[in-house]
């Protein structure tokens, strides 16, 4: 695939906590981890989905100015950013080992509509639904 | 309120932002101010007063904003009686389901559950959960209800510490 999208960030309170977050317990790998001076470009990537980075970005200067970045800190801190979907297989499987491994879950999974479906934050705020994939 | 409160440390936003999910994630039961507090890690003083600023209505009001969006979610999918409907959201008697019901939404349960059968499917495609919070009640009628209450003299127990 030569067009489409490449890289969606998320903004995230420490950079090393989120790695941390979703490579031992989300699952995904490092795509990209590189610094230049107080600035560093941390992407990661679901395993089973190459052509796809999530970014994991510190609301921060140089950036952003020192207000602003406070003020985007607040609003990931109280779940304002925008809903983000994990499609998984087995949505109950998944909610057990992830639990196990300390992740806050929002929604156990609940069965509907011929699915499952389970809720989960980051630690910082970023809320997931995890939706098991139909048939 | 004349000057801005000061900006609120993020990392408790984060905190007061984990009470509000368990509620969310069981509005069915009781939410004292007590146990909200012991989720956030504040004194219950702290709670109040830092939840509303942070999310801009009192813990115990958005709770019953959650409880009639998840009875309204009820009504419009499934075939449960009303009377099982109130007593599964939290509700203590159908007479105050009814009454907050109609005070927040504007209309009864029957005539949302007899409305929202035939509009069920427009959100199919979006996930249930954030389907739901889109219909959550709006907020602004809940203020406007407390109001009236207030104006009424049965002022719920967090009033006071609002005004504090």
């Amino acid at each position: 695939m030569k067009q489409g999208i490449d890289v969606v960030g998320l903004y995230v309170r420490d950079q090393d906590e989120a790695l941390a977050f979703y490579v031992e317990k989300v699952g995904f790998r490092v795509h990209t981890d590189v610094k230049n001076g107080d600035y560093r470009w941390l992407t990661v990537q679901h395993p089973d989905q190459p052509s796809f980075q999530l970014g994991l970005f510190a609301p921060a200067p140089p950036v952003l100015d020192a207000a602003t970045a406070q003020a985007v800190r607040a609003l990931v801190a109280k779940g304002a950013m925008p809903p983000l979907v994990l499609k998984v297989d087995d949505c109950r499987a998944a909610w057990e080992r992830m639990r196990a491994l300390g992740v806050e879950f929002t929604q156990e999974p609940v069965e509907r509509f011929g699915t499952v479906d389970a809720g989960f934050r980051d630690p910082s705020g970023n809320g997931w639904k995890m939706i098991q994939a139909r048939g | 309120m004349s000057q801005g409160p000061a900006p609120q440390d993020p990392d408790l936003l984060r905190r007061l932002l984990r009470a509000r999910d368990r509620m969310d994630a069981a509005s069915h039961e009781e939410w004292p101010v007590g146990r909200l507090a012991q989720v956030s890690g504040v004194s219950e003083a702290h709670f109040a007063r830092s939840f509303k600023q942070a999310f801009g209505i009192p813990p115990h009001r958005y709770l019953l904003t959650r409880r009639i969006e998840r009875a309204m979610a009820l009504l419009r999918e499934t075939d449960l009686s009303i009377t099982d409907i109130a007593f599964d959201t939290g509700w203590a008697s159908l007479g105050t389901f009814g009454r907050t019901f109609r005070d927040i939404t504007g209309e009864t349960p029957s005539a949302v559950r007899l409305r929202g059968k035939a509009a069920a499917h427009d959100l199919g495609r979006v996930p249930v959960c954030i389907a739901n919070a889109a219909r959550r009640p709006d907020l602004i009628t809940a203020v406007s209800e407390k109001r009236r209450r207030a104006a009424d003299g049965t002022n719920e127990p967090e009033q006071q510490q609002e005004s504090s």
